[in-house]
């Protein structure tokens, strides 16, 4: 168990070493989003902007445009709240060389409560032109997706989360922008699914297998450019579609693959995922349980699609 | 320092850089010309007396950056960079057409000379933090400038960023404000009343300089000494008048996002000794 903000900030050490181009900022939450690990080692290339996200990302897109490449890091819903309008027009707009990675994604931020839980950040971001949306599963896959980032010429919006989660990818694994990562083959049905609910998923198709159903379980990382060819593939060949995220089931990976497969291919889509509601406080298990995100909602799902085929 | 002639050939440059500004805004049909008038002197002065740049090599690394944060001010900006030699004058009729480089705002990835996207007020003095910090990390000389408008000032980032150049000590960042006292709805006085504004960059910790935005010599000694601060970011505030150079735009704020017609472009051409 590691959390993906974890593998972030060793990530972020580890790419300041090899490119000078490297500038980090964030909003005064560097001890959670972990970037205070790479103001310990490089001070001259960190800015805290304060509590002022609108500022932190124009500065962002001034280093970017002055030829650094800035990681630009706050809480999800401060990220693409906030500061949505400079994303937009700073970052967005111009194509500039920026990363905003963005923690406490989700619901499992837990006890700060529904005020600090991103449930719309995907949707947003992905309506962006020019954007790069990226939500990774763990912590090897948070450090190849920075990686990725960084040798990628434009601006990305990756969401990562604050609790510890399972790692379900091996520790080399490979990340590249646009393509999914097939974990587990299956031949009745597909989830296909994003961040932490990609374990859940695995999880659930454990104990589908025990029933005698064979689930696919495609991973998402890269929300935007959505891998079609896997999705249109895997709707093919197991005809049905349970999408998973810790988001609403509103425009963001369920939105997605709703998307290519109404035009490209249709099935029965189940999207699990926050039904238009915000969160509360309460542990994250408790609140994965609330809020119908457990391997055991992800085989009601799936029994429930399994009769509309 | 700057000898009179210079003075001279700058405020004769000014001029003829109304008159581009009137003829493009004039051809374009829409675009705003008060706000354009009011900028055109310490443009001006930026372009033909202070900045260091190359329009032969738009990515000179080296070069100064000019954020034009009142990104409405596009047409003052664009005669200036085809001026200086950036691309055609003959280029200026196409603003604001489908397909032009010249857009309704100033576009990085449009326009050879243009260092950002700005246009959507309040958001260019962090970009301009941005570019001063990457030039003192790369261990550049080059200077940032930006120009804000006066209303724009009203947006809260904008003193975000204003306690980020100070915090970080960005003595080559020299912001300036264009205080021509007039915004979309009316004064600014009575729309949100920004006055007084040199003790508020003071106490944010600027050096500030206030000058009358349309003497020359005046902005080019305040440009000077901008390069003399001791740790601290400059603010030249410069009092001007929205549609400057022709007497029937100015001091109204109707003509902040309205072109001049025929007839008031023949007039206008007229006063400024142009026809």
């Amino acid at each position: 168990m590691i959390a993906t903000r974890d593998a972030y900030g060793k990530t972020l050490v580890e790419l300041g070493r090899q490119d000078p181009r490297i500038a980090v900022l964030d909003a005064d939450l560097s001890g959670s989003t972990k970037t205070a690990l790479f103001r310990n080692e490089f001070p001259e290339r960190f800015f805290n902007a304060g509590i002022a996200e609108a500022n932190m990302v124009g500065m962002a897109a001034g280093l970017a445009a002055g030829g650094m490449i800035p990681f630009a890091s706050t809480f999800a819903v401060f990220a693409s709240g906030r500061a949505f309008e400079q994303i937009r027009q700073s970052l967005a707009y111009p194509r500039l060389n920026a990363k905003i990675v963005a923690t406490h994604g989700g619901i499992t931020v837990g006890e700060d409560g529904g005020s600090h839980q991103s449930v719309e950040d995907l949707a947003i971001m992905r309506a962006l032109p020019n954007m790069t949306v990226l939500c990774p599963a763990d912590g090897p896959e948070t450090a190849a997706a920075v990686r990725a980032i960084a040798a990628y010429d434009g601006p990305v919006y990756m969401r990562l989360g604050r609790a510890k989660v399972p790692v379900v990818m091996p520790e080399d694994v490979a990340f590249t922008i646009g393509r999914a990562n097939l974990l587990r083959p299956g031949t009745d049905l597909t989830f296909m699914t994003t961040g932490l609910m990609t374990a859940q998923a695995l999880e659930a198709a454990r104990i589908l297998e025990e029933e005698g159903v064979s689930a696919r379980v495609l991973h998402l990382g890269s929300i935007k450019p959505l891998d079609v060819d896997a999705v249109l593939r895997a709707a093919r060949e197991t005809g049905a579609v349970v999408t998973a995220e810790e988001h609403s089931v509103i425009g963001g990976l369920g939105g997605a693959v709703c998307e290519v497969l109404a035009e490209g291919h249709p099935v029965p889509v189940e999207r699990v995922g926050l039904r238009d509601v915000f969160g509360q406080s309460g542990t994250a298990d408790e609140l994965l349980r609330h809020y119908g995100l457990t391997p055991a909602h992800l085989v009601e799902a799936a029994e429930r699609i399994l009769k509309r085929k | 320092m700057v000898n009179d002639l210079d003075v001279r050939e700058l405020e004769d440059a000014a001029r003829r850089l109304r008159v581009e500004v009137l003829k493009m805004l004039n051809m374009a049909k829409s675009g705003h010309t008060g706000g354009s008038l009011s900028a055109i002197d310490v443009l001006t002065a930026l372009y033909f007396h202070k900045m260091r740049h190359d329009p032969s090599n738009p990515a000179w690394p080296e070069r100064d950056r000019f954020v034009l944060s009142k990104g409405h001010a596009a047409p003052a900006l664009y005669a200036c960079l085809a001026k200086a030699g950036y691309f055609p004058t003959e280029d200026l009729k196409t603003l604001r057409r489908l397909g032009s480089h010249l857009q309704g705002h100033p576009d990085m990835r449009k326009t050879p000379g243009v260092e950002v996207c700005t246009g959507s007020l309040g958001q260019g003095l962090s970009q301009s933090v941005g570019l001063a910090l990457a030039a003192r990390v790369a261990g550049r000389r080059s200077r940032t400038y930006c120009l804000l408008g006066d209303g724009e000032v009203q947006e809260g980032q904008v003193w975000e960023a204003a306690m980020a150049a100070a915090h970080y000590g960005l003595d080559n960042l020299c912001a300036l404000l264009d205080w021509n006292g007039l915004q979309i709805d009316g004064e600014v006085d009575n729309v949100m009343k920004v006055a007084p504004l040199a003790p508020k960059f003071l106490g944010f910790g600027w050096q500030v300089l206030e000058v009358d935005g349309h003497d020359m010599q005046a902005i080019c000694r305040a440009l000077d000494e901008s390069e003399q601060t001791g740790g601290r970011p400059t603010m030249i505030i410069a009092r001007t008048v929205k549609g400057k150079g022709v007497p029937f735009f100015e001091h109204k704020a109707s003509y902040h996002g309205v072109p001049p017609s025929d007839d008031e472009l023949g007039r206008a051409l007229e006063h400024l000794g142009h026809s």
